[in-house]
């Protein structure tokens, strides 16, 4: 069994080589990749449904199509993304060469979450690729059928030195964290985060933390209440609630709380007909450790919808709490389960008030007819990303960065993002040795009154 | 005496309140600091001379003319860098709004160093003004007067509670790092910036890390020697060589080596005169400890220029080593003195791989006619920025992001660069409630049929 320092060393030993700079040989690698997703997809949706009970359908959308996506775009775009920037000049530069040049950074690492497995890995992967580096990838151990799959795969297609897979849980990650990398993307949790970052300092390493937090989703008075339930049930239930952007917790108008319910539970039966738990669409919380952490935050609870689980198979069903206390266990932190507590507010001052009060999130979701109200509620908060009238979707377009902020995390990636996370803008300026007669100026003797000219 | 959670806390609510944010604010706030830079100019500069025996001219143009350029051009360019941007939208998105919001991220801190006391803090506090924050500002200690004087000038011209001044040394910047902030802005050395960093952890504060190291210049035989020469003189012995991006030391083949030497010393004649120690030009080492620190880097090297030194006035005479070891104690940290190292090379190839075999600099330099020459050396090391045929020069460029990679640093700024580092871009897509027929393929219950 090779020590993590040697699988390290080896990853540097290969980027040190250059083979990995050319970007004929990124694009190779990204073809096998592409080719790898393509030819094993059969096996990457049996791990899938393996680690989280999902289906073909649910699994082939959320998890290969956003890879053969990112895998597209990354080799249709490097060689534009890839070629140096020029800069706007000034007169003191007008006659040389000034631009911002990307390169790579040296070893990645990137460490993934067991919520999404495949792609959480995959997506940063194209990314580290396609920006020219060595990657050391490390994925979730919870979701195990994935990641012994990923360490299976990636040597039969990818560069084996280059591109090593680690597995393992926490001693194995506590060890790998002490190696030096020059980028670490981690998926995850605040407080694991924050080991990470710790991690990352002994060694100056930079960081790009996708963690969570409570995605509010606000509910105005104004607004197609039908259309508007029916996208917040598929986001937050799609994945049994376990998307680190799912809308967290409701805030809407004590008025329209039984409705939002009545329209939450028509859409649950069109999703997932009479019998949720025997539908193939309906995903298990991952373990029974995740299990009993989401159960326990029904305690005390009104429960207006659902509220059935079952430990054996990880079952908890689609439910809804109504006239939930902020100051409750349930709004303590992050649910990442099919739970969904509505908090009653008077007013969008009020929803602005409560949302402020507490963390950045990485989501924040404004259901409103009204387009002013929609902007006032983003100016006067923050959070990694939003989406209006919808859930999720911000994290689909492309050119969109992908990150949170504060507690949420730091950092973004996805498309051109990634790229540019991935990499060092270095800054050159090519001058000649000609015209040094302009430089008088700023040589000794100095002469104040030039200056002040 | 307030404590640090007091100021901090302060800054925070008033923060909240909102008032930073809209721009004519920021831009009324940055007015006020330009005003400051300009009627204090003589308070300014007395404080520079006082602190590292900076003289006019060089303080003027090293500190406070940058300064005014950046003012200038926040002031000019803020609605523009403010302005939300719109990204591609795709099929699904077609009839959507989708944009990067640029928004202020809360309260920064500011940690600035000793060599420029004064642009250290002032051009990154320039750009988080514009970017809507409160920003706490820690002056090095070290450069005692220009703190004392930039605790006194910002509350005279600037909202007092959204950018209040916090000094002292170790232990007041321990306590500091120890509140809540949401970016720190280090500028300093690679040990302290770990220990920056591991404080911001602690509250998952995203930090920009402008740190130091060994910027190496390579001087190619075909070149202006001449010219080279006089543009490293200046880059490496301003401000007594205590630049963040000096030239820190030369690889240049054996036969070229007295060469740069000749032509080192007559431009030094030429900048500082006969006696440099009279000429009002040349600076000094900021205090004992750091005298000393340079020094004793003189140990056991072939002085080929200089190397006269004074400890009652922290002088130290511009000096050339030539024929230097790479083991030897001044090949292994920063100088950051007028000490000049010349390591000899039998070749590009030579230099690249003796480049690589140390940590990644802050800058990188490289002399040549040849301009192959020079994207090949580019293209085979890295280092935070470059500039070919001259030093320091990329400094000066706005357009270009300044900052290190490795160990030599993390995160950039400068000009627009400076406001995206303070911001955070926020992805907003804006959909509407109509149209739901086309969400019908994402909804369960799924099918076998790929989307």
């Amino acid at each position: 069994m090779e020590s993590m320092q040697q699988v390290v060393g080896r990853a540097r030993a290969a980027f040190n080589s250059g083979r990995s700079r050319p970007l004929e040989f990124r694009i190779q690698q990204l073809k096998a990749l592409e080719r790898m997703v393509n030819e094993k997809e059969k096996e990457i949706l049996a791990a899938l449904k393996a680690d989280l009970d999902k289906s073909g359908p649910n699994a082939y959308s959320h998890e290969i199509l956003g890879v053969l996506r990112e895998l597209v775009l990354a080799m249709e775009n490097l060689p534009s993304w890839a070629a140096p920037q020029p800069v706007k000049k000034d007169l003191l530069t007008m006659r040389d060469e000034a631009y911002i040049r990307y390169e790579p950074l040296g070893v990645v690492l990137i460490i993934g979450a067991w919520n999404y497995p495949f792609i959480l890995v995959m997506q940063p992967l194209v990314g580290a690729i396609v920006a020219g580096h060595a990657v050391v990838v490390k994925p979730s151990e919870v979701s195990e059928n994935t990641a012994r799959l990923v360490a299976e795969l990636l040597p039969q297609y990818l560069d084996k030195d280059l591109y090593p897979v680690i597995t393992g849980g926490v001693p194995e990650t506590t060890e790998l964290l002490t190696q030096r990398f020059d980028h670490i993307l981690y998926t995850g949790n605040s407080a694991v985060g924050r080991i990470v970052m710790a991690a990352a300092a002994k060694h100056l390493t930079p960081v790009t933390l996708e963690l969570g937090g409570k995605s509010p989703c606000y509910i105005d008075k104004d607004c197609d209440l039908a259309v508007a339930c029916r996208r917040i049930t598929w986001g937050k239930y799609m994945n049994c609630g376990q998307t680190c952007i799912a809308p967290d917790y409701i805030l809407c108008d004590p008025s329209i709380q039984s409705k939002v319910v009545e329209n939450i539970k028509a859409t649950l039966q069109e999703f997932y007909g009479e019998d949720v738990k025997s539908s193939p669409d309906y995903e298990r919380i991952v373990n029974k450790r995740h299990f009993k952490r989401v159960k326990s935050l029904l305690e005390g609870q009104k429960i207006a919808l659902g509220g059935e689980t079952d430990e054996a198979s990880c079952f908890i069903a689609p439910t809804i709490l109504t006239d939930v206390s902020p100051e409750s266990k349930v709004m303590e932190e992050e649910i990442f389960g099919p739970v969904l507590p509505i908090v009653t507010v008077k007013s969008v001052e009020e929803a602005i008030e409560f949302i402020n009060l507490r963390e950045k999130p990485l989501a924040l979701y404004v259901f409103s007819n009204n387009k002013q109200l929609i902007r006032r509620v983003i100016s006067e908060t923050s959070s990694g990303g939003m989406t209006a009238n919808d859930v999720i979707m911000h994290s689909v377009v492309a050119d969109l960065p992908f990150g949170g902020v504060g507690h949420s995390g730091m950092g973004a990636y996805h498309g051109r993002h990634s790229f540019e996370t991935f990499s060092h803008r270095r800054a050159c300026l090519i001058k000649d040795l000609r015209w040094e007669v302009v430089n008088k100026l700023r040589y000794p003797p100095g002469n104040m009154e030039v200056l002040h000219l």
